[in-house]
């Protein structure tokens, strides 16, 4: 059961996406970010919103999957639109108690709920197109050019790898222990929540024990297979930008400078 | 330098190549205030190149210190290892040592660096500083060794006990050893992933001339050593081949190990009064024998 979780998400269809040099895709995602908080007005979010649909179109991945990554989301949504439309001041046209809802309450609280959607849509296409490895071989080079100011790179790429690499095998353990503990009785179902968080220790604390002889056992069999950290140290996959990358930089350049042209119009 | 200079380090160094593996007298001690543990008392061993050793011995008989002793994980308290020559209390040669001496531990799950397979096989090869297209040649080459190829790409928390354990053994062999130190890859498998651990082991020695150091407590995996050694509390108290190990039923009973089961029920009837030699250690053996009896 828990093992049906998939991290990150990958939704591979091998597009013209997919097959970008990751560290391309990190740039512009961030690139996105700082656009998104360009935006001033609807005009704008209609520029975004066709971005966002031809990117998603490019990509090859349902409409359909894209919005369902937004569901647990919602919550989020509704109560920034909610708390905007009440917590800001001007014209009122609707009292409810000591609670007014005004005319700029309403704009910022759909323009609020807009930024939040782009920033959910625009961001997950990053992790549905890109496999975790790219990502952090990605971040590992991106990172590269700080290694001086003490940024370690490599080491963090690491711990991504191996966390990436251990989460379904301490999953299938936690799976585990617990029919284990529940054939012994131990109940994790039922009780308030203190009850239930104290149910859990059984299940934690081998659960750490044995993590901490599994990252023990692992860092012997790295350094014998001679890891020395980062130093002198290749890769099999070389990360190369390609005319495609250029192409879609430069798309994002002209994205940017349309809603910079619009918001100082 | 002479010629004959020469000729007397070429000849001397034809000896070095043939010893893999040389432990002088080795002592390992990690007692502390509270206890008193020698894991290894005094230990003279070698192994020649191309053969195949194993290590047979209970739960702290000290064969996993030793084990860890060949590719410098552990140093010796007392004593020298040399590894092709090589002191493995060199540290300037430890990168040397360990891409001679590979290793291959008990437990698949915790070896496995990457979340895909030939990423995982690359690990050691990026770790020597390969190029890319050398990395994918040995990639593909391992493997074909262990017969894994067609899961090149795939996610190794997928695969049976037996394949991931052969993916480690890729991941060693890509390095190009002289010498692989097998520390109980078994002990976690179920019969048929240890039945495909110890083929692809030894294809190793057989077909690519691997040194082959096997540690189990699997005496059945022991029969078709070159040479099996016993370990007890920290000592070699047997050593020889497989034949004349097993013979000796009532040793190693006494140091509560089991034999072969075919070997065991030799002995047994021969207690009964039948006619039998003590060393038969494989079914067919058995059966032969019994045949011929009158």
């Amino acid at each position: 059961m828990l093992k049906d979780i998939t991290i990150g998400q990958f939704y591979p269809t091998g597009s013209f996406i997919h097959e970008l040099d990751p560290r391309t895709k990190i740039l512009i995602t961030f690139a996105y970010i700082v656009g998104l908080f360009i935006v001033s007005s609807f005009i704008s979010y209609g520029i975004v919103a066709l971005f966002v649909l031809g990117c998603i179109f490019v990509s090859k991945i349902p409409v359909k999957y894209m919005l369902k990554g937004l569901k647990p989301l919602r919550v989020i949504i509704i109560i920034t639109f909610i708390i905007n439309i009440f917590m800001t001041s001007g014209t009122i046209i609707y009292s409810l108690g000591p609670l007014n809802v005004t005319v700029e309450g309403l704009y910022q609280g759909t323009f609020m709920a807009f930024r939040l959607v782009f920033l959910v849509v625009g961001t997950s296409l990053l992790t549905l197109t890109t496999s975790p490895i790219a990502l952090t071989d990605g971040i590992e080079n991106l990172l590269n050019p700080l290694k001086p100011i003490g940024i370690p790179a490599h080491e963090l790429a690491m711990m991504m790898t191996i966390a990436l690499r251990f989460i379904p095998t301490l999953l299938e353990e936690t799976d585990k222990i617990m029919k284990a503990q529940m054939a012994r009785g131990a109940d994790f179902e039922s009780g308030n929540i203190i009850n239930r968080a104290k149910s859990l220790v059984p299940l934690l604390v081998p659960l750490f024990i044995s993590a901490f002889r599994r990252a023990d056992e692992l860092a012997m069999a790295m350094e014998a297979r001679c890891y020395r950290g980062g130093d002198n140290r290749t890769r099999m996959k070389q990360l190369v930008i390609q005319k495609n990358d250029i192409i879609s930089m430069a798309v994002m350049g002209m994205f940017i400078a349309i809603l910079i042209y619009v918001r100082i119009r | 330098m002479s010629y004959e200079g020469a000729l007397y380090i070429e000849f001397k160094r034809g000896i070095y190549m043939e010893k893999m593996i040389k432990v002088d007298k080795v002592t390992y001690d990690y007692s502390n205030s509270e206890k008193e543990v020698i894991a290894l008392n005094n230990i003279s061993l070698e192994v020649k190149q191309g053969e195949f050793v194993v290590i047979i011995g209970h739960n702290g008989s000290g064969k996993s210190t030793l084990a860890k002793h060949l590719n410098a994980l552990l140093l010796p308290t007392e004593g020298d290892v040399f590894v092709k020559g090589l002191n493995t209390k060199d540290e300037s040669k430890i990168w040397d040592i360990r891409q001679f001496a590979g290793m291959v531990f008990q437990n698949p799950d915790n070896q496995i660096v990457a979340t895909i397979v030939e990423e995982d096989v690359a690990f050691g090869p990026e770790n020597l500083g390969l190029q890319p297209n050398e990395i994918r040649n040995r990639i593909e080459s391992s493997l074909k060794v262990v017969d894994m190829e067609e899961f090149r790409h795939k996610a190794p928390h997928l695969l049976s006990g037996g394949q991931k354990q052969r993916i480690a053994i890729a991941g060693v062999i890509a390095m190009r050893p002289s010498c692989i130190i097998f520390d109980e890859p078994t002990a976690m498998l179920d019969p048929s992933g240890r039945k495909e651990v110890i083929n692809t082991i030894k294809k190793l020695n057989k077909e690519e001339q691997i040194t082959i150091i096997h540690i189990t407590h699997f005496m059945e995996e022991a029969v078709n050593a070159d040479r099996v050694i016993v370990m007890e509390d920290g000592d070699i108290v047997l050593e020889g081949t497989p034949r004349e190990v097993f013979s000796q039923v009532e040793r190693l009973k006494k140091l509560a190990l089991d034999v072969p089961q075919v070997t065991e029920l030799a002995h047994q009837l021969i207690k009964e009064g039948i006619d039998l030699p003590h060393d038969i250690l494989t079914v067919d053996e058995m059966v032969m024998k019994l045949c011929q009896l009158k």
